[in-house]
């Protein structure tokens, strides 16, 4: 059997917002029921009581003081915007 | 003379002589660039008059006496870096038509010392892959056999350094992004210290992973670059606030010193690793011998959570990419499938028109190891065997200043050999995982070439912020080597 069926690859590629078609379901499936097989190698180790990492970095929380700055405005905060209405990025109406 | 060959410290010198200018430096690498990079392929994009116009300032500002270690200096950047003004598309369909407003902060570094930015090189996309094959846009063919792969995901930046492109490129590195295709191409590739480079204007894959750091022909002009990007960026709150040194005083240390007093450890856990290539172990013992005679002693280390590294992070590394990803939605930035009037609707067609089979599989591996029910069992495990193999690295530079392996366990594989099974192509991460999970720095260097004529290299790795000691030994390593032929002919 395989470790994640093609009913669990669409509820994952809904939660993640992708479009997966029925054939890449079954090769998805395929695929990644052998390296999650691979991953439970992860169940050999004694984790027992580790600390889980969070990271690499070194630190500790980094305050700064606020500063004022300019803002860019809205030109070139949305001149990446696939559509805008005025200053406003649009999306399909979601309040029917 | 070959003004395509020069190192960055040698145009350094020629350009404040007044030998050559950067123009002509510049015009030299577009010579190359139009002769053959129909064949090679590492460029996304390549502007030649944008070029010739940064490089005629920098003349200028030469003429002027305004000279800065990089001024006229033609550099290539992976497609990864935020350039203002400037098409940065990841290697994605999703971000084909993205024109950054802003520069990453490693590239106002260097217009700040007007370096000339020749182009932006080809990557896998978003930086997931190992061969560069991911990339939307072309596949980037390795300068030394272009059946060849080049290594990835930085493919594109080290095919552009061994072509003779540029003098030196810009990479990142998540799992061994700039040292594998470095070693694949014959060039030296150096990952720092997680922190040490702002990632600020770096498209993020895997945040706590990810590390910019440079890909050159030396291990001087390693240095050099590392002068110029590291340290602390308040816009990255994850930059480490460590002294920086002057990196090319390491190169001083070794002229000194040689590497008398340096301890190297060998895991001897790497070379009981499945599928090894006899020709790569051949490398490494010559690598060791050639250490031992510059006076490095060489001692046995053991990273005993090395079998489970590629399972952990092939967990936690499409984890935060999932994450990092889900903003892609076609509302901000980059392409939308404008068809769809519901919106969910709309994020899934564009997400899944824009995203390639490798990005579209981590981003559903990631969403499964954190979905509910599996967190604890995959994300969580795989944070807590991180934090081992942390450990496993603190206590081996214990005993030892540099730990050695080879870069990857094969040469370049052929171009379409390894991209039906993306686990075998996990697997041939092993030797560089480790540095990304433990945040050390690791440098790869280049070390030899199999029968076949496929370049090999060493990766040295050392302790958090240690970046000194591997440009010091990889100094040390490649004078001794002298290493011929130093380019690919093309």
């Amino acid at each position: 059997m395989m470790k994640i069926s093609t009913d669990e690859i669409e509820k994952m590629a809904h939660l993640a917002r992708l479009k997966i078609d029925d054939p890449l379901k079954e090769a998805l499936s395929y695929q990644l029921s052998h390296i999650l097989d691979y991953i439970d190698t992860l169940k050999d180790v004694n984790v027992e009581g580790v600390i889980p990492a969070s990271g690499a970095a070194f630190l500790n929380t980094v305050l700064r003081e606020d500063i004022l700055g300019d803002s860019p405005g809205p030109d070139v905060t949305l001149a990446n915007a696939p559509e805008r209405d005025q200053d406003f990025y649009t999306v399909p109406r979601v309040v029917k | 003379m070959d003004l395509h060959t020069l190192t960055i410290a040698k145009a350094q010198e020629l350009l404040s002589q007044g030998a050559i200018s950067s123009v002509e430096l510049t015009q030299a690498f577009l010579d190359r660039v139009d002769l053959y990079e129909g064949r090679i392929g590492a460029f996304i994009t390549l502007d030649k008059k944008d070029a010739l116009a940064q490089a005629g300032v920098a003349d200028e500002h030469i003429a002027a006496g305004n000279q800065a270690p990089f001024t006229g200096i033609p550099i290539a950047l992976k497609d990864l870096l935020c350039t203002r003004g400037v098409k940065t598309t990841c290697g994605s369909k999703i971000l084909g038509n993205f024109v950054p407003q802003y520069d990453a902060t490693v590239v106002e570094k260097l217009k700040k010392e007007n370096a000339v930015l020749i182009g932006k090189t080809n990557l896998d996309e978003f930086a997931m892959g190992s061969s560069t094959e991911n990339s939307a846009f072309k596949i980037t063919k390795n300068p030394w056999n272009q059946d060849h792969v080049p290594g990835g995901s930085s493919g594109g930046s080290a095919a552009a350094v061994a072509a003779q492109f540029c003098c030196a490129a810009l990479g990142t590195d998540t799992g061994g992004s700039i040292r594998q295709p470095a070693s694949h191409c014959s060039v030296v590739g150096l990952k720092p210290t997680y922190g040490r480079v702002s990632r600020f204007g770096l498209v993020s894959y895997a945040s706590s992973l990810d590390q910019i750091g440079p890909i050159t022909r030396d291990v001087t002009d390693a240095a050099m670059m590392m002068n110029l990007i590291c340290g602390n960026d308040s816009k990255d709150s994850t930059s480490a606030r460590q002294k920086v040194p002057d990196f090319t005083t390491a190169l001083d240390q070794f002229e000194k010193n040689s590497l008398k007093g340096m301890k190297a450890g060998i895991p001897k856990e790497y070379l009981g690793v499945e599928g090894i290539d006899p020709e790569v172990l051949a490398m490494f013992d010559q690598a060791k011998t050639i250490l031992e005679s510059l006076g490095v002693e060489i001692v046995e280390i053991s990273l005993p959570h090395t079998p489970y590294v590629v399972a952990a992070y092939y967990i936690i590394a499409p984890c935060e990419a999932s994450s990092n990803l889900a903003r892609f939605d076609g509302v901000r930035y980059g392409i939308r499938d404008s068809e769809s009037d519901d919106l969910i609707e709309m994020y899934k067609k564009t997400k899944s028109s824009g995203f390639g089979p490798e990005v579209q599989r981590r981003i559903i591996i990631g969403t499964y190891a954190l979905s509910a029910g599996y967190y604890d069992a995959y994300y969580g495990r795989a944070s807590q065997v991180r934090t081992l193999i942390m450990e496993d690295f603190s206590k081996a530079f214990d005993h030892c200043d540099l730990i050695l392996s080879p870069v990857a366990p094969t040469p370049a594989f052929k171009i379409g050999e390894n991209t039906g099974d993306p686990l075998t192509m996990y697997l041939s991460d092993i030797f560089t995982l480790s540095a990304n999970m433990a945040g050390v720095p690791g440098i790869s260097v280049p070390a030899g070439f199999s029968r076949a004529g496929l370049p090999m290299g060493i990766q040295m790795m050392a302790n958090h912020f240690d970046e000194m000691s591997l440009l010091r030994a990889g100094f040390g390593f490649e004078r001794a080597l002298d290493l011929k032929p130093g380019f690919p002919s093309l």
